[in-house]
């Protein structure tokens, strides 16, 4: 495959973005948003053009009868610290990478074109489209790594994009804090990836994604069998991989920067915060799969902390009043899913079933929870409050809203035909195949989903309606399309064969339903369904009644089960006022009191000399005179 | 009775020391001038006998002797005239009160 | 003598110190001020052009464009000059910042010609100190170099600047201490018994004739003296007072270079000729620096004062680049030299910004500032950059050094060195907090003090200033391998096998 069009697809946002940056000043609003627009257009079309040639142009370089290969397109050297271990830029074409390739310029198209309705009018409007273009920049450029470390660039790039965005409405501070939390956080799990990073290649001596991958044992054996605390080197630098993963995917307990990055502008956080960015962690495990499956301990890791997750995010969904919140909570739960797929994912259970689970989930995700926060962002734009309080019976003043909501909603509680049911389907199936266990608690967290989901929806479109000052309307064109677009790739996309597309080694595998596990999990949703239908569609006393039944786990649950509290704690009281405080003490006093201390007592010493040096010669006489005795004592006792 | 050398050299000895209890007590400069010259003139004393007693003969101690005299002469006048001017400027000539200079 | 080029990155300092002196007013000494920094601007850049030539040409000797003068023949002190990669680089570093700090004390009040003066003078010795390769000039430089600052710090400096200026000089000056007596002890060791004794470093090198006892005692002598201009933890106290009370220029000229000359001088002196001692002592500074490079970063995170923020973090920045030199390998030591060459940009740029900002508002302290933002977009964006480069995002120059060391640092096996190294890797949290914290506070959030909103962006020539030191951040951060292939000829490993390590 030429490079050209693979180059041009990360090289028109970033020239897009250091435009619109620069000059951006100097252009008016409406062409900054056209020039962005038109730039992640064309970029929309040549991923599509590069995706589809790699799925479908059947070229010896991307298939081998009906094995996918990993193809790479082209790879330059950045920065070579040894001969081996050097950064590589390049562009990597295998099965996932395709498949972001599709779900990135999607996404983000709908949201260039979305964000010119919604971002109407705003101060620093061509800001905004530059940094949605160095996000797409560094988006694109992380699920084209070719090595690990170009993923630790592009990794970091997204963090920096996603502070900026956050942190849009710079003179709120509440933004301003949440950039800043998000950006921290994520910063302390990437020091575990970067640590990871550092482990794994100072054993394996490279940083290239294909050589680790194709071969897992070569980088088993290369440890040696060193172990650290009892657990394989190799357990460790995978574990701080993942954890770069937790940080960016919002995994407990690193996952307390997403809720509250929902101050941003919600195209952000339909872009960046549920469809594409989050679910970075999810893409780093599926690439280094290969070598995670030599480790299982790790993936044991990545199991459990998914399914805790999972249950957590699902239940404080059911509590938050924010409607962006709810939905930040439902991406963390739904992440999570993916997670667990992958923790589950073994070559003997179905042909590593999981994996392909957790990308198709990864794909049909992006779209209807991209979908819902499109959704969410014109409500938001109505009734101009994030408070569901503030809204009731929209069904009447915004059909286009409410038809495409209710098909996100559908499609993420797991009802066919719609998308999220197949993937989430294929994710139980690779579950219940690994531990009954898992598989019922994931059944739970499903039908929580479906509560919840329907709980927003009920109580947004139906329950009572308050009073409106402004009769709400549907949002304008630009605004609406990308919701009918998205709508329909939600209605449709649990039909694409994924299974063709997209597995761990590249065989094709054929989805088959499982009739058990799809009627329980289908019977679990419409459970929480109808609880939600009971509960909120009109106004009654039911939901007051159940939070007085379980006051403190409602109350828990409302704060987030008191983890910010716990971070607050330990960055504030223990970080900064036992840490950063006693030190910066210690330098002011004990650091430069010492060295103020040597002046001073080079001070006072020269003060008690000086009274030698008093200019009295008589004082003088005396010194000299007991001087010359003392020497002729000594002379004279020398001399007898 | 024969005149030793030491029947000069005490009288010397003892007029030295009262130069330095003189120099080293008095807080008047005119009385410090004195013990100075004092302590000279039994110094000049010792150099006198000494080259009398044990190198009769030659000249040199008596040499040094007029050109210490000579010294001391140009010496008190040059301090007669600095503490005339103290005097004048600061009606005092009190050496440990005349301590504007140390500071 | 002035036919090597080298000469003349002394002799137009020196030209312009006599052109000030006919100065007669500020514009005559901004045109000379300007007209000398971009002459020697060009000049560093077309040595780097002829000297990447020269070794594209195959030239494999280790220093290029060699001299040597005699200057007092009975000591054998010679005014003897060499350019290595790294030398290459600090010299370029050092012509950048000279000319964005000139554009940054276009108004500087009073005296402005004498400021200039002091100034230039400074810089002499800082070119002088990158040229040499005799270790009495280098020192002599090095003295040049430390001097001026006590002047420009106490009559143009800010808040408490007697004292700081007092403490700085003395804290330096015991330094310099430790470091002649280094210096001269490792002359009487120069050469072998019945040779002429020398103080040029290859000659030293090559006789490699200093007993391992002497290295012991010689070692610390020399690293501590360079050492505490390099902030090294505990000497590292003279930074924050120092850098808050310097003007502008001073700050940034102090911090972006001469800051350097205490890491290049550990490598160039005390590593490179002494290896045995480095190699078995390292362990003691290592800890000394990797405290230097946390504690740096703890104790920015609670000060107030922009000046301290960044004096303490260039104490982390560092303490990773002597941190980086003691490992004492190829890729850490490559690391070391970029992440001078990028602290020193983007801490100029950040003392650049703050003297700006300072200018206008008139106070440091970020407590009684907020939402700078959109008050003075320029600076404020300027500032995010510099931070952005400070905690190291890729594609700004801060990345690029810190990933170089880590990688080299991590390639010793014992505990000892790991467990330092991941303690280093924390640094880039603390810094993020740190960095975050003042953005946060500083630019964004509401305008805290009404009054500020009469206030103006950026004028021509602090832009100027700004985005030359932007450009020179991002293209060590877009091109890191040019750099790196720059220096690392100086650490290739035939000539690590000669001075001994591995």
């Amino acid at each position: 495959m030429d490079f050209v069009i693979p180059l041009l697809i990360l090289a028109i946002p970033l020239c897009m973005f250091l435009l619109l940056g620069i000059l951006g000043m100097k252009m008016s609003p409406k062409v900054a948003g056209t020039l962005g627009t038109l730039g992640m257009g064309t970029v929309f079309v040549l991923a599509y053009y590069t995706a589809f040639t790699y799925f479908f142009s059947g070229s010896a370089d991307f298939v081998n009868g009906t094995d996918r290969l990993q193809y790479i397109v082209f790879n330059v050297d950045w920065l070579a610290f040894t001969p081996e271990l050097v950064i590589r830029l390049g562009f990597l074409l295998d099965p996932i990478s395709a498949m972001m390739l599709i779900v990135i310029p999607t996404i983000s198209f709908m949201v260039h074109l979305y964000s010119l309705g919604y971002m109407h009018g705003e101060k620093g409007f061509q800001r905004y489209y530059a940094f949605l273009s160095l996000f797409s920049f560094s988006m694109l450029g992380l699920v084209v790594a070719t090595n690990i470390f170009q993923m630790y660039i592009f990794w970091e790039l997204v963090g920096a994009s996603s502070y900026l965005l956050i942190g849009f409405y710079y003179t709120r501070p509440a933004a301003v804090s949440a950039s800043k939390k998000a950006f921290i956080v994520t910063r302390f799990a990437d020091l575990g990836f970067l640590i990871g990073i550092l482990i794994l290649s100072f054993y394996t001596d490279t940083f290239n994604f294909i050589d680790m991958t194709s071969n897992p044992q070569g980088v088993l054996a290369s440890t040696g069998g060193a172990t650290f605390m009892g657990a394989s080197v190799l357990t460790w630098a995978l574990v701080l991989i993942y954890m770069g993963g937790m940080g960016k995917s919002a995994m407990m307990p690193l996952h307390i920067w997403l809720p509250d990055a929902m101050e941003g502008p919600t195209p952000v956080s339909a872009l960046i915060h549920a469809a594409t960015m989050v679910v970075a962690g999810v893409y780093l495990v599926a690439r280094m799969f290969p070598v995670y499956l030599v480790e299982t301990a790790a993936l044991e890791v990545v199991l459990v902390v998914g399914a805790i997750t999972a249950l957590y995010a699902a239940m404080v969904a059911c509590t938050q009043i924010d409607i962006k919140r709810v939905l930040a909570f439902s991406t963390i739960s739904q992440i999570a899913f993916m997670m667990v797929a992958l923790g589950v994912a073994r070559p003997d259970i179905h042909e590593g079933l999981g994996y392909m689970a957790s990308m198709f989930h990864l794909f049909t995700h992006a779209m209807f929870k991209a979908l819902l926060f499109m959704g969410a962002g014109a409500l938001i734009h109505a009734v101009h409050s994030n408070d569901y309080t503030a809204m009731g019976g929209l069904r009447k003043y915004m059909p286009i809203c409410h038809i495409t909501f209710l098909i996100g909603c559908l499609a993420i509680a797991g009802i066919p035909p719609f998308a999220g049911f197949w993937s989430k389907d294929e994710i139980l199936v690779a579950v219940y195949d690994y531990s009954t266990f898992w598989g019922v608690w994931m059944t739970f967290v499903a039908g929580l989903t479906a509560f919840y989901m329907f709980r927003l929806y009920y109580l947004i479109f139906w329950w009572n309606e308050p009073v409106y000052h402004h009769k709400p309307h549907d949002a304008p064109w630009t605004m609406s399309v990308p919701l009918i677009f998205l709508a329909a790739v939600s209605v449709v996309a649990g039909l694409i064969p994924f299974g063709k597309f997209v597995t761990w080694q590249g065989h094709e595998y054929i989805i088959h339903m499982n009739v058990t596990v799809a009627t329980i999990s289908v019977i679990v949703a419409l459970c929480g369904i109808l609880l939600a239908r009971t509960m909120y569609r009109k106004e009654n006393t039911l939901p007051a009644r159940v939070k007085a039944f379980w006051p403190w786990l409602h109350k828990a649950a409302l704060h987030r089960f008191y983890w910010d509290e716990l971070y607050l704690f330990i960055t504030h009281k223990i970080i900064f006022n036992g840490i950063c405080r006693p030190i910066a003490w210690f330098d002011r006093h004990i650091i430069d009191g010492s060295m103020d201390g040597l002046a001073y007592v080079t001070n006072k010493a020269s003060y008690a000399i000086r009274g030698f040096q008093s200019g009295n010669v008589q004082m003088y006489v005396w010194w000299y005179l007991i001087g010359v005795l003392l020497l002729g004592a000594i002379t004279t006792i020398c001399v007898l | 009775m024969e005149i030793t050398m030491i029947y000069y050299l005490v009288p010397a000895l003892i007029m030295f020391c009262c130069g330095v209890y003189g120099f080293i007590t008095r807080k008047n400069m005119i009385a410090m001038l004195i013990s100075l010259e004092l302590m000279l003139n039994a110094v000049d004393i010792n150099f006198v006998v000494f080259n009398r007693y044990l190198f009769p003969g030659q000249l040199e101690g008596m040499m040094f002797t007029l050109f210490a005299i000579a010294i001391a002469a140009a010496e008190t006048a040059l301090a007669i005239a600095i503490i005339i001017n103290l005097y004048r400027a600061a009606k005092n000539i009190n050496a440990s009160d005349l301590t504007q200079l140390k500071h | 003598m002035f036919s090597n080029i080298l000469i003349y990155f002394v002799v137009i300092p020196l030209l312009m110190l006599g052109g000030l002196a006919l100065c007669r007013n500020i514009k005559q000494v901004r045109a000379v001020a300007v007209t000398g920094s971009l002459a020697l601007l060009g000049l560093s850049v077309y040595l780097l052009v002829d000297y990447l030539a020269q070794r594209a040409a195959g030239e494999t000797a280790q220093m290029l464009y060699t001299g040597t003068w005699s200057w007092f023949g009975p000591l054998n002190i010679n005014l003897a000059v060499g350019v290595d990669g790294i030398s290459v680089a600090m010299l370029l570093l050092s012509a950048i910042i000279l000319l964005t700090g000139s554009f940054a004390s276009w108004k500087i009040d009073p005296l402005p010609k004498d400021f200039f003066l002091w100034l230039i003078l400074l810089s002499t010795g800082v070119f002088g100190f990158f040229i040499s390769i005799d270790l009495f000039t280098m020192f002599m430089f090095y003295e040049v170099a430390l001097i001026p600052m006590y002047l420009l710090i106490g009559v143009w400096g800010s808040g408490n600047k007697n004292y700081s200026a007092m403490k700085l000089t003395l804290m330096l000056m015991g330094g310099s201490a430790f470091l002649m007596l280094g210096l001269i002890g490792i002359y009487y060791h120069s050469a072998p018994e019945g040779q002429p004794l020398t103080w040029n470093l290859l000659e030293i090198s090559r006789n490699a004739s200093i007993s391992t006892g002497w290295q012991y005692f010689l070692f610390p002598l020399t690293f501590v003296g360079f050492g505490v201009l390099g902030a090294m933890f505990p000497f590292h106290t003279w930074s924050p007072d120092g850098h808050a009370s310097a003007p502008t220029a001073v700050s940034m000229l102090h911090a972006g270079v001469l800051m350097k000359l205490g890491g290049y001088g550990c490598f160039r002196v005390a590593i490179y000729l002494m290896p045995q001692a480095a190699n078995d002592l390292a362990w003691i500074f290592l800890i000394l620096t990797g405290i230097s490079v946390v504690y740096g970063a703890f104790s920015a995170c609670v000060q107030t004062d922009l000046k301290y923020i960044n004096a303490y973090s260039s104490v982390s920045h560092c303490g990773l680049v002597l941190f980086a030199i003691l490992m004492l390998n190829t890729t850490a030591m490559t690391g070391a030299i970029m992440q001078m060459l990028s602290h020193g940009l983007m801490t100029a740029l950040f003392f650049a910004l703050i003297g700006m900002i300072y200018g206008r508002t008139h106070t440091r302290d970020i407590r009684l500032m907020g939402g700078l933002m959109k008050i003075m977009p320029f600076l404020a964006v300027c500032y995010v950059i510099a931070g952005m480069a400070s905690l190291g995002l890729p594609g700004l120059s801060g990345f690029v050094a810190e990933m170089t060391i880590f990688v080299g640092s991590f390639e010793h096996t014992d505990t000892f060195h790991r467990v330092f190294t991941i303690m280093a890797c924390c640094s880039i949290v603390i810094t993020a907090v740190y960095i975050l914290r003042v953005v946060g506070k500083l630019l964004f959030g509401p305008v805290y003090d009404e009054h500020h909103l009469t206030l103006t962006d950026a004028t021509w020539w602090e832009r100027t200033s700004t985005v030359t030191l932007i450009i020179s951040v991002a293209a060590i951060g877009c091109f890191p391998n040019f750099f790196a292939d720059l220096i690392k000829f100086t650490f290739s490993p035939a000539i690590f096998s000669v001075i001994g390590m591995n």
